[in-house]
């Protein structure tokens, strides 16, 4: 099988950044090329519900919400134990991997589709889902393994609970995530066809430039993991490969389609960096962000995208088959 | 024209605090303030502004020195721990004196 383009392009990226090459994408092409896949993704997967009944949905949704919240209390003693970190670092990983990472799952539906395989409707809705509890749960973390430190976990917080339930909630990601999927739903695929050329055309093409944007910021990253040492390293290679296992087996059990499997694995392997990183830094300003992006981004990420994922999507077909 | 004497308080900080910020400098009697986008680099690293928990933003706050101190110790109590966070005050005269 030949390599998927849009993955070479994190390739490039990261190449370009080692190099030290000049090339940096603005801002605000970023900002609209994220905007962008969240509304597509959204989109997509509303167009395809509001064909499909949603009542027997909520086992599934549950079931990510529980998924989502209980990656980091499994992560967590490990960040504290074998790799070493204090409180509030170990709390905040652990929120970015209980979280998800809205492109590896775009990278994982393209992985399906190269695969033959239709990825179901309701799957975009599970990111959305899954955004928001493995952050609360790592606040919740934090708060606590600070306390126990003898630290100051409110004094130190320049905002309370509200505003970070806001953060999260109505932050970018789940607000055009599910924003998009409203629309899809509400609007159904004949009115959407218009659409259907920015958003489902070109949707190839804009997750390449965004993966190029992400090699160039994870390549970045590298001198922060060279600084966090060889157990953060190890953690952010071998996570992913045990959630995706745990994610795959509670797809089974709740029996899912192969490409629900392949997508709750990935999602479950899958660590955030648009809304963990913003809400940690909000609500645990103890931690180190460079550690938690550093392994989100430089490690884990690619991983996911480069082994992990067609390894969920071959297991997901010789399980599911 | 006549001039008045203020302060320009600067705050060079992360993006995520923007929010906060606002809030403080109007908490602490600011009547205005501007944020612009900034990247840079201090001990820590660099800050390069391309994504978002990269970001960081320069406030800019015309005030009295009474405002502008009480608006500073805040900073350094509260975020100056554990943000970057480079902040300074400068010496500005203004042409309306009820304005900042």
């Amino acid at each position: 099988m030949s390599l998927d383009p849009v993955i070479l392009f994190f390739a490039l990226g990261a190449l370009a950044r080692l190099a030290k090459s000049d090339l940096r994408l603005p801002e605000a092409l970023y900002e609209t090329l994220s905007i962008y896949l969240l509304i597509a993704i959204g989109l997509k997967g509303g167009a395809q519900l509001a064909v499909q009944p949603l009542s027997t949905l909520w086992p599934v949704a549950l079931a990510a919400i529980a998924l989502s919240a209980a990656v980091p209390l499994l992560l967590y003693p490990v960040l504290r134990g074998p790799v070493r970190l204090g409180a509030a670092d170990a709390a905040s990983i652990a929120a970015h991997y209980g979280s998800v990472s809205v492109v590896t799952f775009a990278v994982a539906q393209g992985a399906l589709s190269r695969a033959g395989i239709e990825p179901d409707a309701y799957l975009a809705m599970l990111v959305a889902l899954m955004e928001a509890p493995g952050i609360v749960v790592g606040v919740l973390l934090a708060r606590r393994g600070l306390a126990r430190e003898g630290g100051t976990p409110t004094g130190a917080t320049p905002r309370g609970w509200g505003a970070l339930l806001h953060e999260v909630l109505f932050g970018k990601a789940v607000v055009l995530l599910l924003g998009g999927i409203a629309i899809g739903w509400a609007a159904g695929p004949q009115a959407l066809a218009p659409l259907d050329p920015l958003f489902v055309g070109l949707f190839k093409g804009v997750l390449a430039l965004f993966l190029l944007e992400l090699g160039l910021v994870a390549g970045g990253r590298l001198q922060d993991l060279k600084r966090a040492g060889p157990r953060l390293l190890a953690f952010g290679l071998l996570a992913p490969p045990v959630l995706a296992v745990l994610g795959g087996a509670l797809g089974l059990a709740l029996g899912l389609s192969v490409a629900g499997v392949a997508t709750l694995a990935t999602l479950a392997a899958s660590a955030s960096y648009i809304a963990a990183p913003t809400a940690m830094r909000i609500a645990v300003p103890q931690a180190n962000p460079s550690l938690s992006i550093g392994v989100a981004l430089g490690v884990t990420f690619p991983f996911n995208v480069l082994v992990g994922i067609p390894i969920y999507v071959a297991a997901a077909r010789a399980l599911g088959g | 024209m006549d001039t008045h004497e203020r302060r320009l308080l600067t705050i060079i900080t992360e993006a995520a605090l923007e929010r906060a910020l606002v809030a403080d400098a109007r908490r602490f009697g600011a009547h205005g303030y501007t944020v612009l986008d900034v990247r840079g680099g201090g001990m820590h690293g660099d800050r390069e502004g391309a994504w978002e928990a990269d970001r960081s933003i320069e406030m800019q706050v015309v005030c009295t020195t009474e405002v502008a101190e009480r608006i500073a110790a805040h900073v350094l109590a509260q975020y100056a721990p554990n943000y970057a966070v480079s902040l300074y005050l400068s010496d500005v005269r203004v042409f309306r004196a009820q304005k900042y």
